[in-house]
């Protein structure tokens, strides 16, 4: 079963930490990654660049609409996350209890669906 | 109603929690398990009549509705078969024939016709399935579900009420109580929220969860005042059923016995707290002949064994506040002092205005109505409790008893102004007439 674990706090917060502080969350990342590596969890995970950097894509009446930034305007965005191979709900929400960002934001543990393969 | 049909309407009263969370653990699916547990009812109801009870009635039915649900899943199998479904077929027909060999080595075959000596003897000490309620519990009250997800899907499997009734007995739309128990299932399904009792290092906190599941359920049928009085009536009874079923499958857990003993210790005054034509009565005014002296008994039995076993935590302050209460042979002979003392305890420990409105009123109580009221000055400046009905309504009823008229009414006309439900609005009308008469 494979679950997406997405990472939100507030941006701001996150600039205003300290060179050290940063470097300090940086170290305890890096640690949880290698741990969730070694206990088979990991499939894929990244840090994302800021919400000023981001840009929305939309089709309509097949004409493509290009538009700065995300469309709401929200307390916290979604900064980074994770892909995991878990048991159950109760094993990702282990992992998820255990990311550095989830003492200051939020994590939202999402399962990914997996559409039956026909054999034929 | 003819014999047949009473045995199995009692049999599905006090077994369907407990068939169905052994079949939702066998088939792996709520879905499913509901579905064959029905038609293994409607088997029964065939049979029985006819050929006699079995020896084992749980085991004959989950042994019958296991064999229903492989039938139903080669059904659909058929239609549009996909490889993931027949293995799962297969896993079942397997576990099935395992399910049929132990079954034998416990002297009961799914044909028993209730005249094997073998199978009587092995009912409940050596039950060939084991009990799952306590997954069950656990599962239907996960966190990762709404607590109004975990309400409903606890009274809909473990307590085998139907959904309509549940509706009514929250005073929602059925269809809306329908959604939300589909809801629930779907996530525990797409979610795979785990079937099991958690580790024992997240028991205290899932246990939380589970027991305030169970209180609400109590508290849904003893504090409202409208709607069908039979459905309240019964959502306390499951609710002291469930807290009984807690307290057996997890004897250690203190304040789940504090909470069995809080639920009964209130439900003792159940014929007490309301008049004649429904109106509620104040537990001073409450006649106390009418107290049930059964639950009493055994309401303080249970709260003193869990204090004697465990720091006193929520559950356990809250009943034995009851329990003082209940030893007052008159309202007049309440030990308020201790009443205090606990109210204390429970402020420092689940800190909230409701528990220092409260407070106020037992202190009110203790050392007079004057002390009462400097309380409440100082909780009226919190935002929390601004409309909430109980608060200019103490201060009325101190204000009463001080024998100030005019304030007194002043008051009981702001309560009436946030009351919501009838019952409390009549009294509080009562109340400002006595005011006004007087003023």
């Amino acid at each position: 079963m494979q679950y997406l674990l997405l990472i939100y706090d507030k941006e701001a917060d996150w600039n205003k930490l300290s060179e050290a502080d940063q470097a300090t969350m940086y170290k305890e990342y890096g640690e949880f990654t290698q741990s969730i590596m070694q206990s088979g969890h990991h499939k894929a995970g990244h840090q994302l660049q800021p919400i000023s950097t981001a840009t929305t894509v939309r089709v309509r009446d097949k004409k493509r609409v290009v538009t700065d930034g995300p469309f709401a305007e929200t307390k916290e965005q979604l900064g980074g996350f994770y892909m995991i191979e878990a048991k159950d709900l109760d094993d990702a929400i282990a992992v998820a209890a255990r990311i550095p960002s989830a003492r200051y934001g939020s994590i939202e543990v999402r399962p990914i669906v997996v559409h039956n393969q026909v054999s034929s | 109603m003819d014999q047949g049909q009473e045995d199995l309407d009692r049999i599905f009263r006090e077994e369907s929690g407990r068939i169905l969370a052994t079949l939702i653990r066998l088939l792996g699916s709520f879905d499913l398990a509901e579905e064959a547990m029905q038609e293994a009812f409607t088997v029964a109801l065939e049979r029985w009549p006819v050929q006699g009870m079995p020896a084992n009635p749980r085991a004959w039915l989950i042994s019958t509705a296991h064999h229903k649900a492989v039938d139903l899943l080669r059904r659909s199998a058929r239609l549009d078969s996909n490889r993931d479904e027949l293995l799962k077929i297969a896993e079942l027909e397997q576990q099935l024939a395992d399910a049929d060999e132990n079954m034998r080595r416990h002297g009961l075959t799914s044909d028993d016709r209730g005249n094997n000596d073998r199978g009587r003897n092995a009912r409940d000490s050596d039950d060939p399935f084991g009990d799952d309620r306590l997954r069950l519990i656990f599962t239907c009250c996960h966190p990762a579900l709404a607590r109004e997800a975990q309400v409903a899907l606890t009274l809909r499997t473990l307590c085998g009420l139907t959904t309509d009734e549940i509706a009514r007995g929250f005073l929602v739309p059925l269809p809306t109580m329908a959604q939300r128990l589909v809801r629930a299932k779907q996530k525990i399904r797409d979610a795979h929220i785990p079937y099991q009792v958690p580790p024992e290092h997240d028991l205290d906190e899932r246990l939380d969860s589970v027991l305030l599941v169970v209180y609400l359920v109590f508290n849904e049928g003893y504090s409202a005042t409208s709607g069908d009085t039979a459905i309240r009536h019964e959502l306390c009874a499951e609710a002291i059923r469930l807290g009984r079923i807690l307290c057996m499958l997890l004897p250690r857990q203190t304040e789940a016995r504090a909470l069995l003993a809080l639920m009964l210790l209130h439900d003792s005054r159940r014929n007490a707290r309301v008049g004649q034509n429904g109106e509620p009565i104040l537990l001073e005014e409450q006649n106390r002949d009418l107290w049930n002296q059964d639950q009493i008994r055994e309401g303080l039995t249970l709260v003193e064994s869990a204090l004697k076993d465990a720091a006193a935590g929520p559950y356990a302050l809250q009943a034995a506040i009851a329990a003082i209460h209940t030893r007052a042979q008159r309202a007049e002979e309440t030990d308020w002092r201790q009443i205090v003392a606990l109210y204390e305890l429970l402020l420092r420990l689940q800190p909230s205005p409701v528990v220092e409105l409260n407070l106020a009123a037992a202190v009110a109580m203790a050392e007079g109505p004057a002390t009462g009221l400097s309380l409440l000055d100082r909780l009226e400046v919190n935002a929390d409790l601004r409309d909430y009905y109980l608060l200019p309504a103490a201060r009325a009823d101190l204000l009463r008893r001080l024998a100030r008229w005019p304030e007194a009414a002043a008051s009981y006309r702001r309560a009436l102004a946030l009351a919501g439900n009838d019952a409390a609005r009549n009294f509080l009308v009562r109340r400002l007439a006595e005011m006004e008469s007087k003023a």
